[in-house]
């Protein structure tokens, strides 16, 4: 199996090209044929942590119909892969979840690969993101890849496992709690003294960088993109 | 004891005691949670207050949980246990009806709140008592117990140091282990001091010197005391018997000195058997405290003559327990234990305390349970989570605690333009086409912003975004057409 199909889910679709794009030129980079199916748009997460189970229910179909045909899927989110393993039984019964991997697993658990070849020349702080720690179960992976970039320099964040504050409409709905959480992330992010500060998630990152550009402290970057810069 | 303090240059001292300020009166016990919120975090001592203990306990925590080389069994277990208990949860409570009657113990039932109380006074006036000593109890502060005792001419003195403090200083409990969590021992001091009336004078903010001062406030108490009120922990089927877990030593004098003992128990505290509790005993304090076992453990059955008390009472209490269980989902909640270790890892309790949530649960527990035991009066507690999972991860009994949080969720209401706005993502998102038309529209719309990079501020309700963070804008050059020209 050397095809995959890639999903870059709705923020990244939006926001951010670079994270894709990364995860295009690494998996190309082992060998894989990528492939972008244009109909694809959003796994429903937002409505499902909302509570609209419904049109959560509706984007979870249209999700399976855009990728099912895939032995394999790779997204650069460990949110959205947690909806589709985690939620999309109790939705629609699907079982696509255990073909749809976050970009780490896939290249550790099915590439088999922990160096990928990159080098990174700077001081990097890692925010292991909750929903891809604790719902999907990332662990230390993310970490694993980027410890064997070459010239990285990773200094650990302080208190790193407590939420950045954003949990999708939370950041909205308790604006004022949700503000209090990311001042203690953005603290600890500057402490570190890092130039970057990565995660596995660029929802969470667009909200502890938005915090960040007025706090001043380290850059927000997709750990992906710091795997696909070239040796 | 240090005369330092952590973190602060201020001495341990008898200085001139400000007066004492209950936090709940401070907080809207009513308010919607995002506003009662906003009102604790504008007080910089109760946060630090709560920074330091959560944050200690939490560490303490995680030590002890991780000495157990199948805490991960254990929980599973316990899981497994309390599931079992849901199921027959009818049949359970008569054999422990049953069991207790045959031991001696009186059992009652109590449809609600109020018919508990009723209960409960009557059995007071019956045992010619006007007061009575209390162990720390959930159940009762949920049934409001001691507000009814007052307004019946009965006073109910709280034992526990935590809910003595909190009592002393007609302030509401703010965690569910430690209910005065929120005061400093500075704050401590000055409540005995102006509240007790046989405090000690010169008393220092030394905690020993506390403990002291509490003790013989106390003592006096429990040797006049005719009937003590408790909860349980445990209520095992199997036998009839109760438990009470304890750090203190004043629940044990309560279980035992009184000739009358009252124990409301909500039925969702029922164990088959006795070695259940093998399980709940190694996970409950290293789950609540952070120690590897607790200093005072009552078993209690039925009653003995010439020990403990004789005229032994078991209120059983469902007050929205059954319509709990019919939620499959939201049944779990039911599980809990209370040992608080929710609350303690939680960055959203942490950070607001648990007056904001307005209920006797605070935290995560209390954000799945309240809105489920009161339906209709605690609608905004599902969103006080950042569904962080943090929760689930230390839960003893492995409730899913963001599962439930986001199944109460669906039950709504919703807010008309929430509703609205995520109707038309819906429908923007279900078709491709017209997913691709609006990015476009994104990226022309954002133009004007495109060389800053950001935006600092929005209009409501973007403003609740921007208060704190800048926004991203969407780039000159999305990943799909990037895409089209290397496919090309
Ligand atoms: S929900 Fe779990 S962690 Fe929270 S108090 Fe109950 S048993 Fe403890």
């Amino acid at each position: 199996m050397k095809r995959v199909g890639l999903f870059i889910t709705c923020v990244n679709d939006a926001l951010y090209p670079e994270t894709p794009k990364a995860v295009v030129q690494i998996l190309e980079r082992l060998g894989y044929e990528v492939d972008f199916p244009a109909a694809q748009t959003c796994c429903g997460q937002m409505h499902a942590n909302s509570g609209y189970q419904e049109d959560a229910r509706t984007l979870a179909r249209s999700f399976e119909e855009v990728f099912g045909g895939y032995d394999a899927v790779v997204t650069p989110s460990g949110s959205c892969a947690a909806m589709v393993r985690d939620q999309y039984p109790h939705l629609t019964g699907s079982g696509l979840g255990a073909r749809v991997h976050e970009l780490s697993e896939f290249l550790l658990d099915v590439a088999g690969v922990e160096d990928v070849g990159a080098r990174f020349p700077h001081r990097v702080t890692y925010h292991p993101t909750c929903h891809g720690t604790r719902a999907l179960g990332l662990g230390d992976k993310p970490v694993r890849l980027l410890r064997a970039v070459r010239d990285i320099e990773l200094v650990e964040l302080p208190a790193a496992d407590q939420c950045c504050g954003f949990g999708g409409t939370f950041a909205l709905k308790n604006s004022e709690v949700s503000s209090a959480m990311l001042a203690d992330k953005c603290r600890n992010a500057a402490a570190t003294g890092a130039e970057y500060l990565a995660a596995a998630d660029n929802s969470c990152l667009t909200h502890i960088g938005g915090g960040l550009t007025r706090a001043g402290g380290p850059r927000p970057v997709h750990y992906a993109e710091i795997l696909a810069s070239a040796a | 004891m240090s005369a330092r303090k952590r973190g602060t240059a201020v001495p341990t001292s008898a200085a001139p005691a400000s007066a004492v300020v209950p936090a709940a009166s401070l907080i809207p016990a009513d308010a919607p949670f995002p506003k009662a919120a906003k009102v604790a975090l504008g007080m910089p001592q109760l946060r630090k207050n709560l920074a330091h203990a959560t944050g200690t306990i939490r560490a303490k925590r995680a030590k002890v949980a991780g000495e157990l080389d199948d805490w991960e069994h254990l929980r599973d277990s316990a899981a497994a246990i309390k599931a079992d208990v849901q199921h027959r949860l009818p049949e359970l409570a008569i054999e422990f009806e049953r069991n207790a009657i045959a031991a001696g113990a009186t059992v009652h039932w109590a449809r609600d709140g109020a018919e508990a109380n009723r209960i409960a006074v009557r059995i007071v006036r019956e045992a010619g008592a006007e007061e009575v000593v209390k162990v720390k109890s959930m159940a009762t502060q949920e049934i409001e117990l001691n507000e009814y005792f007052e307004a019946q001419g009965l006073r109910a003195f709280e034992t526990d140091l935590a809910e003595l403090i909190v009592q002393l200083a007609e302030d509401r409990p703010s965690h569910i282990l430690v209910p005065a969590i929120h005061y400093n021992r500075t704050e401590i001091r000055d409540i005995f001091d102006q509240r007790m009336g046989d405090a000690p004078a010169g008393l220092t903010d030394d905690p020993a010197a506390l403990a002291e001062a509490a003790r013989l406030h106390l003592r006096r108490r429990f040797l006049s005391a005719k009937v003590a009120v408790s909860g349980a922990n445990f209520a095992v089927a199997e036998t009839g018997s109760l438990v009470v877990v304890e750090s203190e030593g004043n629940g044990r004098m309560c279980l035992t000195m009184p000739e009358t003992l009252i124990s409301i128990v909500g039925i969702e505290k029922l164990l088959p058997r006795f070695e259940d509790l093998e399980v709940f005993m190694q996970l409950l304090p290293r789950s609540s405290t952070g120690e590897r076992m607790n200093p005072y453990t009552s078993v209690w059955t039925g009653s003995r003559e010439g020990d403990g008390p004789r005229d032994v009472h078991v209120i059983l209490l469902d007050n929205g327990r059954t319509r709990v269980l019919e939620d499959e989902v939201g049944r779990q909640a039911l599980s809990c234990i209370r040992c608080s270790a929710c609350l303690n890892v939680c960055p959203v309790y942490e950070r607001t305390g648990g007056h904001a949530y307005g209920h006797v649960y605070p935290g995560p527990i209390g954000a799945i349970l309240a809105p489920q035991l009161e339906p209709g009066r605690h609608d905004d507690l599902p969103y006080a989570s950042s569904l962080c999972g943090a929760c689930y991860e230390v839960c003893p009994v492995k409730i899913d605690i963001p599962e439930v949080l986001v199944h109460l969720r669906q039950q709504g209401p919703h807010a008309a333009g929430e509703q609205a706005a995520m109707g038309a993502a819906k429908a923007v998102m279900a078709r491709p086409r017209l997913w691709r038309t609006a990015l476009r529209a994104a990226r022309l719309g954002s133009l004007p912003w495109r060389r800053k990079g950001f935006v600092r501020r929005l209009p409501w309700p973007g403003s609740r975004w921007t208060v704190s963070r800048d926004l991203p804008v969407p780039p000159k050059e999305d990943f799909r057409s990037w895409w089209k020209e290397r496919q090309r």
